[in-house]
């Protein structure tokens, strides 16, 4: 099915089921511990041996001499692979380092060997026994050094890396109000809980991996082409997945050391990445340094808008996509951004959780935050001042739908904003002081060919499968009650199947797009679905009506079990896009609010309250959706507060590369969180008019905190994360 | 992680004998620091006595009015003990400020004093650390140094204690009591339990081969107001930036340490006279001759402004009282 | 090897293991509990959390071979898809959990520190350290800290708590 014009009504706008907030599908098993995860799927094949992985020791340069002899004869071991005994591989396009290392090294902790044992203690003791001789090789670690030798990496997700639009260094020149400020946010881990994981078993040629992957197709291709195999040989199953943030959209070196351990052994092999291992050895969310120049009049009206980042990656990666909210977020006639990419031999930096406006938005809404105080304006004022409803670059291309104005009103009314004293550092509540701030969201909106299977048994269940997955989003919740609602069935008959290669290819997990996308493939199977079950009992499809467990036409209804009846109907689709997205500019927009408190002494900070406001189009689940807003907010109180790899520019390696080295919000950092959804469809984006708010949910979180803690102490932190020690000199003296 | 033996030990004196006699023997309670660096290959033990069947359990009155802690009392008992509260709340405040619920059920007293630094280089077996192989360096000097010494440090060494008990403890004045080798006990002042690690920063106690700590002794109570504020980034789950551990007597005497700021529960009495003077004066003398690195410098000033904090609370507590 | 007997959610079990492996490999890799999650396996997730004999604790840092005679239960002891235990049944209600993988651990903990505050163990979060401590979101916060959701589920995960402890403030 193609999607080309706006969508007319269907029937997921009855919302009978879609638009509820069912309790998810899958909660009976994942609070049971029942929901079996990639390296507990003890059932699918027997005589599974362990796998461990050994990572580099050194960031850059070459591997003299292995000696894994000691290993090899250690109890237990069935095989080590190394670069130099796996047999050809490649690398996937998607992965910008090797996922096996050897005898050249790219990063610290880049696999650079896999033991297999019998047992876990076996070939965790094993690997200690290798020994490396390395030759050190010279590298660039610190973006700031190499940021005079950023180059223009011509794209970025489909952008130009410049764009400029009027006269932007006139205007800003001539702007009665400047600012022209620098930003940095620090290299982040996504830290899913799950490490990635892999179990893999040959069959000859054929390779299955039980693994914990948000993207099948694609990563069913790149390990394909690592391998040297046909696509076909190849299987992905993934039915849960222990979060992701990107962190596992391709495979890692977690999958290929299991199948090239697997095939070495002859037997099954599983194999975990360990958690210090994880943080050099996949990647990151890059470090960025941002300029941003606004020009405005005195009445506020930004005249001059300009945003210039800077990232690095290993050579022949990629940028991070900072600047791209600039692009469209506020109105002025003259703007410009430019994005530069440094070659650094840190770790793979890819994509986090908003890759771009995460980052992006951290540092332009605390320049907007910085205007507003330049112009003596409100800065939920100034923001709303300089609202656009069309593409300020291209002012005949209008936004679906765009209601940041009625989200930052609103959540100001909801949040008591009126009673935020401007004046920073004037709030007191005992040895506290309190602050407020707001930053606007921003996300775009894409969405992306997905395809299902639907089948309509005789006991009227369908089955939907699809290769979505689902990482926490929601996914098998929101799909069955896309299913149930275009098939007239009540939840609970309706079975989700996810995460199998062997299902239809679907949008996957990644950059928002999940929810709608895949709930537009299985609308799309289900009216095939649909029109086969009406043929069956010669109703007219277009007349047809599906409720209740019948297919009804006029006064005669037939039950779905009697229409699916012994055989059963089945149907298969996939919705693919016009160009309406590019006709239109489809996305996402929200405001955040909070109230910080910092200690008047120490400087630590403590996030009180927290509010967003979002508009995302149809929200298929509130339940479920409300989840994804506060787990985004939740990560940009890391993003602001704590989180950040420390880069040792000196060996070239994340040195806090643990749990309690790299911390991460825990329940102690996090308040009640409020979530309002604005009432929103948008007939652009799909049958479903839903978008996504999974990434919208983090994008300007970290701002607002810092926005907050400026108003508490009157300290502007341009540094992320903005920690006491960056607090304590400008702090008001203690009594 | 390596192959070892595993045996129950039976008796104080004989698990100190084993050990003492067993190369590469190593005593495990709780386990919770000591299996975290075994897996890691930080601690290579070729064979293990599990002391948690020896009884060292329980919290009892001294006879001079103090409190005798079992080597094996559980932080979260330690913490929870209500004599503990009462007389000793800085101790309380300082264990329900460390690790987590469930590492305090299985972490003891005794474990907690001998838990290892949280160095990122030490961590890091790729990394060269004096710590882990002596010689072989220390890569934190001039690397990410964010969470290390101040003071007390050496060229060969910059790491930090990671325990908040301890840094009560040495504000109690707490002793702790072994079982030698040869059967004999011994008592060891806490100022001298932690060493600082000059030239041999992998000598990090006063225990000797196959020493086995049975118990920790406090002395009487000090009345005064208790306090210990721990400050970190993350709001629980976190090791120190800066810990301060105070007992103030209403006069504004009293007595202070620090954590996080050194590689042992950081006190000096000779600071503590200063007291009355407020929290400059104090951390004045206390951090004199400090060496912070710039990623840490700002500790100086925290440990300032915390016991500043800190000793207006308890003018405070101490008029409401 | 050494052989170790301890029951597992009311049953007997003996294993003969690796000296070296953990509880929480004993549970997840001998006896197939997967139930008990390995997030990190140094103490610093809580995904691993299990209680042994009334008391939660991270079985990835203890021997099983320390545990001779323990009774310990782990998620699948609490409650079945068919048949939750109220705190399970109140993270579904209350949306608790988002990708999983943290969550039994959570529903352990969760069970256990209603069992702390009721026996009166203090926490960084009580005010008056001398006085039983109540059940306030505060404290539950602070008490659940050892559990980390990088979903960010927490605001949802202590509304489930409350209601399961019968209200809170």
């Amino acid at each position: 099915m193609k999607f080309d014009t706006p969508a007319a009504d269907n029937p997921i706008d009855r919302l009978r089921i879609v638009g509820r907030p069912a309790d998810r599908i899958e909660g009976p098993l994942k609070t049971t511990g029942t929901a079996a995860y990639a390296y507990e799927r003890h059932d699918v094949v027997r005589n599974q041996a362990y796998g461990y992985v050994l990572g580099s020791a050194i960031a850059k340069g070459r591997i003299l001499a292995m000696d894994a002899s000691r290993a090899k004869a250690a109890p237990g071991v069935l095989a080590v692979v190394t670069a130099e005994n796996a047999g050809p591989l490649s690398k996937g396009a998607s992965n910008t380092a090797k996922l096996l290392g050897g005898p050249e090294i790219q990063h610290y902790h880049q696999a650079v060997a896999v033991v297999v044992a019998e047992s876990f203690e076996q070939a965790r003791a094993a690997a200690a026994l290798i020994k490396v001789s390395y030759e050190a090789a010279p590298g660039a670690f610190d973006l700031a050094a190499a940021k005079a030798s950023a180059v223009n990496p011509g794209m970025i997700f489909g952008s130009p890396a410049d764009t400029a639009v009027g006269d932007f260094a006139g205007a800003f020149a001539a702007a009665p109000v400047q600012l022209d400020e620098t930003y940095s946010t620090p290299d982040q881990g996504h830290a899913m809980m799950e490490p990635h994981a892999t179990i893999a078993a040959w069959n000859g040629e054929e390779l299955t991996l039980w693994t914990s992957n948000q993207m099948i197709d694609w990563s069913r291709r790149e390990i394909a082409t690592t391998l040297g195999l046909a696509k076909e040989k190849v299987r992905l199953s993934s039915p849960f997945v222990g979060g992701g943030f990107g962190g596992k959209l391709f495979p890692r070196a977690d999958a290929i050391c299991a199948a090239l351990g697997a095939r070495a052994a002859g037997r099954p092999v599983k194999v975990a990445l360990t958690r210090p291992l994880m943080f050099n050895n996949t990647t990151h969310r890059p470090a960025t340094i941002q300029r941003i120049r606004i020009g405005a009049t005195r009445e506020g009206k930004i005249t001059a808008i300009g945003h210039e980042s800077w990232s690095g990656d290993l050579p022949g990666g990629h940028a991070d996509g900072a600047v791209d909210q600039t692009r469209a977020l506020y109105a002025g006639a003259n703007r410009m951004t430019a994005t530069r990419l440094a070659a650094l031999d840190l770790p793979e930096s890819n994509a986090m959780r908003a890759p771009g406006e995460a980052t992006g938005m951290m540092a332009l809404e605390v320049a907007m935050d910085e205007m507003a105080e330049k112009l003596g304006l409100d800065p939920v004022e100034f923001r709303i001042r300089n609202d656009t409803q069309v593409d300020p670059e291209k002012p005949e291309r209008r936004f679906s739908q765009r209601q940041l104005v009625e989200c930052l009103r609103l959540g100001a009314e909801r949040f008591g904003w009126r009673a935020r004293n401007p004046k920073p550092a004037s709030v007191r509540d005992g040895g506290w002081l309190i602050g407020l701030g707001v930053a606007a969201a921003y996300r775009g909106a894409p969405v992306q060919k997905s395809a299902a299977r639907v089948r309509l048994d005789g006991e009227g269940v369908c089955t939907v499968e699809t290769d979505m997955t689902d990482i926490g989003t929601g996914s098998y919740t929101i799909i069955a009650q896309t299913a149930a609602e275009m098939m007239g069935l009540p939840l609970h008959k309706v079975v989700v199947r996810l995460g199998d290669s062997t299902f239809p290819a679907s949008a996957g997990s990644g950059g928002q797009w999940g929810a709608a996308s895949s709930t537009a493939g299985v609308y799309a199977a289900c009216v095939k679905l649909r029109e086969a079950a009406a043929r069956k009992v010669g109703f007219d499809p277009a007349q047809a009506e599906f409720a209740d467990g019948y297919v009804r036409l006029g006064n005669q209804s037939v039950a779905l079990a009697q229409a699916a009846g012994p055989d059963g109907l089945a149907a298969e689709d996939a919705m693919e896009y016009g160009d309406l997205a590019t006709t239109y500019r489809l996305s996402t927009f929200g405001a955040h609010f909070v109230e910080v408190a910092v200690d008047a002494a120490t400087a630590e900070i403590r996030v009180r309250r927290m509010l967003a406001v979002c508009a995302a189009g149809r929200i298929l689940n509130p339940k479920s959706a409300r989840s994804q807003v506060i787990g985004a907010m939740t990560m940009g109180v890391g993003a602001a507060l704590m989180e950040e790899l420390a880069v040792d520019k000196r060996v070239g390696f994340f040195a806090n590369h643990d749990l309690a080295g790299y911390e991460v919000p825990v329940h102690a950092d996090i308040p009640h969180q409020e979530v309002i959804f604005l009432d929103e469809v948008d007939p652009l984006s799909s049958p479903m008019k839903a978008k996504g708010v999974g990434e919208l949910g983090i994008c300007g979180v970290a701002a607002a905190i810092a926005n907050a803690v400026y108003n508490a102490v009157g300290v502007r932190v341009r540094d992320y994360p903005v920690t006491l020690d960056k607090l304590l000199a400008g702090m008001p003296e203690t009594v | 992680m390596r192959a070892f033996s595993y045996e129950r030990a039976t008796s104080p004196t004989r698990a100190a004998a084993a050990a003492a006699k067993t190369k590469g023997a190593k005593f495990i309670a709780g386990g919770t620091n000591l299996l975290d660096l075994m897996k890691l290959e930080i601690e290579t033990p070729s064979h293990l006595i599990d002391v948690c069947g020896l009884g060292f359990d329980k919290i009892e009155q001294t006879p001079d009015g103090g409190l005798r802690i079992g080597a094996l009392v559980r932080n979260t008992d330690l913490a929870a003990d209500p004599r503990v509260r009462r007389d000793y709340g800085v101790l309380s405040r300082a264990l329900v400020a460390g690790a987590s619920g469930q590492l305090r059920n299985k972490a003891t007293t005794a474990g907690n004093l001998l838990q290892r630094t949280r160095c990122p280089y030490f961590y890091d077996t790729n990394q060269s650390c004096n710590k882990r192989r002596p010689g072989s360096g220390c890569a934190a000097l001039g690397g990410f140094s964010r969470q290390l010494a101040v003071i007390g440090a050496s060229e060969a060494c910059i790491a930090t204690h990671p325990s908040d008990m301890a840094v009560a403890m040495r504000a109690l004045d707490a002793t702790v009591e072994t079982v030698q080798a040869d059967g004999k006990a011994r008592r060891i002042p806490i100022a001298d339990f932690h060493k600082l690690p000059g030239e041999t920063p992998h000598l990090e106690t006063a225990l000797e081969a196959g020493e086995l700590i049975t118990a920790v002794t406090l002395p009487r109570p000090l009345g005064g107001v208790h306090a210990y504020h721990k400050v970190r980034d993350r709001a629980s789950y976190a090791f120190a930036l800066v810990s301060v551990a105070a007992v103030v007597q209403p006069d504004g005497t009293g007595r202070v340490a620090l954590g996080g700021v050194a590689p042992k529960p950081w006190r000096v009495e000779a600071a503590e006279a200063r007291m009355p003077q407020g929290a400059k004066a104090v951390t004045a003398e206390l951090l004199a001759g400090a060496k912070p690195t710039p990623e840490n410098a700002f500790k100086l000033p925290l440990a300032e402004r915390t016991l500043g904090a800190v000793l207006a609370a308890s003018r405070v507590q101490a008029a409401r009282a | 090897m050494s052989r170790v007997s301890f029951t597992v959610n009311g049953e007997p079990r003996t294993l003969e293991l690796d000296t070296r492996t953990t509880l929480l490999d004993a549970l997840r890799e001998h006896l197939r509990l997967t139930g008990t999650k390995k997030g990190c396996d140094h103490g610093q997730c809580g995904a691993c959390t299990v209680v042994v004999g009334g008391r939660r604790i991270n079985s990835c840092l203890t021997l099983a071979v320390m545990h001779e005679g323990d009774r310990i239960t782990t998620i699948e002891g609490l409650g079945r898809p068919e048949a939750l235990h109220p705190m399970q049944a109140a993270f579904v209600k209350h949306d608790g959990y988002q990708c999983g993988y943290c969550t039994p651990g959570q529903i352990c903990s969760a069970v256990a520190v209603l069992e702390e505050i009721k026996a009166g163990v203090p926490s960084h979060a009580s005010a008056d350290i001398t006085a039983a401590p109540q059940v306030t979101t505060d404290e539950l916060r602070e008490r659940m800290s050892g559990n980390i959701c990088r979903c960010g589920a927490y605001s949802n995960i202590i509304e489930a708590i409350a209601e399961v402890a019968g209200g809170g403030s």
